[in-house]
């Protein structure tokens, strides 16, 4: 594959594959009711002190 | 079983490496198989004294019950044994620069010397902390069992051995001649085979996880497995003049060869030192302090930030090379966008703490952890800044980027793996509490006037250096040659040398503090933050 070819793409459709990848993660991450599911991630440390 | 696979693996290991050393290709190739010969010849001797020779069938096998953390024990020594290595090795180099006649010909001159250090403290001390902390963390948080059984043993030792490799090599004057990836084909091969049997070892345990999210901090511990990986078997590719010689050329050459080795060069920093050292800031910031971490949403983000980002910073190494202007200039824009995820975890780690900050008072290893995050947030504003063309023009080759360095890493790498291992100790060996919490406090002051000491120091003799290098005459001459400006370093070279020196005689009380609670002995002292006299009652 020539070097021209790879870094086209790089700077056309991968930097908009992974730039809209991030956009997804920062939608997910403040979606509607997901305070709950990250309250309770963020308790796990804490709970850990238990044996298995 | 599992000894007879080891002592058979180390003993034929032995003689293949005997024998490469009879038909080496050159002298230093020779010395070096001989070395490891040693050290495997060793490690055998060490395992048959340890072999059960009770008759078969008598030895009751015992199943593993809770957590696997055997290696991790091991890993909690390993750690603090190289971090004095290191940090000797670091004190001796420092010194050679003040003082040119401790340069010991040819075994123990700076040049020698200087990759010693920076190995040891990076990857003997840093990653024996990350591979011991990640294997504590990954079984907790995912609350499963570590996978794979005596693998993480070899992962371990196989670590060890590697590092005993380079390190030996360094000094017979055996290099690749790359920053931080300055051991040769072979070492590089055999890291990889251990490296991926770390990655397995994770992985499996994530995969196994009976917790169904996997906390952050595994995120990053990842992030740092897989990415060192690609980084080191990228800028490995080599070619070998001899499969039993030490010599190998770089399959890139020019600038690419440049190009590869800064993207490699300041993603250890980016994965090793900061993703990392993030993960286990994520777990042991919150289980000190008692309190979840401050916005577990800021964390997602300034992960996949941090990992977006840091990959394309590394040209911010080559400004004023033969590399492209536009390249320059893609890594400064990077490596200034990443104040942004740099600054996330910094205020997630400080903000962790609020509505707790009053635990700063009797609690030295929070306040470890703390400043650790402090140096993280300064050193990362600082980095970001230096990588401006603008002001790389003055500040680059010289001992700013070495002050920056190591605010960095004294800092926050050096505070935040202290604090850990403080907390792991007593855990791991079950011990009520450590030998001396007031040990500890003597170690953050010591270690923090270390830290301010040679920063300070490398400010002001790395832009005075800048400056005469640039200083130009009326006529568009240089005022100053280059001897001069070395003669002018002398005295930020020894007040350097003592910054470190009171780091580490810090890591010495450690290790001292540590020997004490592994034994079992508890210091009888004052709890911290109580009056220093106690009023009698009224």
């Amino acid at each position: 594959m020539e070097y021209q070819t790879l870094r086209t793409f790089a700077d056309s459709w991968g930097l908009l594959a992974l730039f809209l990848f991030f956009l997804g993660v920062v939608f997910w991450v403040f979606r509607p009711g997901s305070r709950k599911s990250h309250d309770e991630a963020a308790r796990i440390p804490l709970d850990d002190d238990k044996e298995l | 079983m599992n000894e007879n696979i080891t002592l058979t693996g180390l003993g034929v290991a032995a003689c293949v490496v005997l024998f490469l050393s009879g038909i080496a290709a050159d002298a230093a190739f020779q010395s070096h198989m001989l070395v490891i010969f040693f050290v495997l010849a060793l490690a055998f001797l060490v395992m048959l004294r340890r072999v059960d020779f009770a008759p078969a069938g008598t030895a009751v096998a015992k199943p593993a019950q809770g957590y696997l953390d055997g290696p991790i024990r091991y890993g909690a020594i390993a750690t603090m044994g190289w971090a004095i290595v290191g940090l000797l090795a670091g004190v001796v180099a420092a010194s050679q620069l003040a003082w040119p006649d401790l340069n010991i010909e040819p075994w123990f001159n700076f040049g020698r010397v200087r990759p010693l250090h920076t190995s040891a403290v990076v990857f003997a001390f840093g990653g024996n902390a990350l591979i011991a902390t990640s294997f504590y963390v990954v079984q907790r948080t995912c609350r499963a069992r570590r996978w794979g059984g005596d693998l993480a043993w070899f992962v371990f030792w196989g670590y060890q051995l590697f590092i005993v490799m380079a390190a030996s090599g360094y000094l017979l004057g055996i290099t690749a001649g790359k920053e931080y990836a300055e051991p040769e084909w072979y070492v590089d091969l055999f890291l990889t085979v251990v490296w991926l049997c770390y990655l397995a070892v994770f992985l499996g345990t994530i995969l196994n996880r009976k917790e169904p999210h996997i906390y952050v901090a595994n995120w990053f511990y990842l992030a740092f497995i897989v990415t060192i990986a690609m980084l080191h078997v990228v800028n490995g590719l080599s070619m070998p003049v001899s499969f039993v010689g030490s010599k190998s050329y770089s399959a890139f050459a020019g600038v690419q060869d440049a190009l590869t080795q800064w993207w490699y060069g300041h993603n250890a920093v980016g994965f090793f030192l900061t993703a990392g050292f993030l993960g286990m800031m994520y777990y042991f910031i919150p289980k000190q302090a008692g309190r979840p971490v401050y916005s577990y949403r800021l964390s997602i983000i300034h992960f996949w930030a941090l990992i977006f980002l840091y990959i394309w910073a590394g040209p911010h190494h080559l400004h004023y090379t033969a590399l492209p202007d536009w390249a320059q200039t893609l890594g400064m824009v990077f490596s200034i966008m990443l104040w942004m995820p740099s600054w996330g975890g910094m205020i997630n780690g400080l903000m962790t703490l609020s509505g707790a900050w009053d635990k700063l008072r009797t609690d030295p290893i929070l306040r470890m952890q703390v400043i650790a995050v402090a140096f993280y947030g300064m050193s990362t504003f600082e980095g970001p800044m230096m990588s401006l063309k603008a002001v790389n023009g003055l500040s680059h080759y010289t001992d700013w980027t070495i002050g920056q360095v190591h605010s960095g890493a004294l800092g926050g790498v050096g505070m935040i793996s202290f604090g850990a291992i403080y907390f792991l100790v007593p855990k791991l060996w079950n011990r009520e509490r450590l030998y001396s919490l007031r040990l500890v406090n003597w170690h953050f002051w010591l270690a923090t006037l270390g830290i301010v000491v040679y920063a300070a120091v490398m400010w002001v003799s790395g832009i005075m250096q800048g400056l005469m290098w640039r200083e130009y005459s009326a006529e568009g001459f240089l005022v100053y040659s280059f001897v001069e400006s070395t003669a002018a370093m002398y005295p930020y070279y020894v007040m350097r040398t003592f910054g470190g020196l009171l780091y580490l005689v810090g890591a010495l009380i450690m290790a001292f503090n540590i020997y004490m609670t592994i034994k079992g002995r508890v210091r009888e002292e004052d709890a911290m933050g109580a009056p220093a006299i106690a009023t009698p009652a009224e």
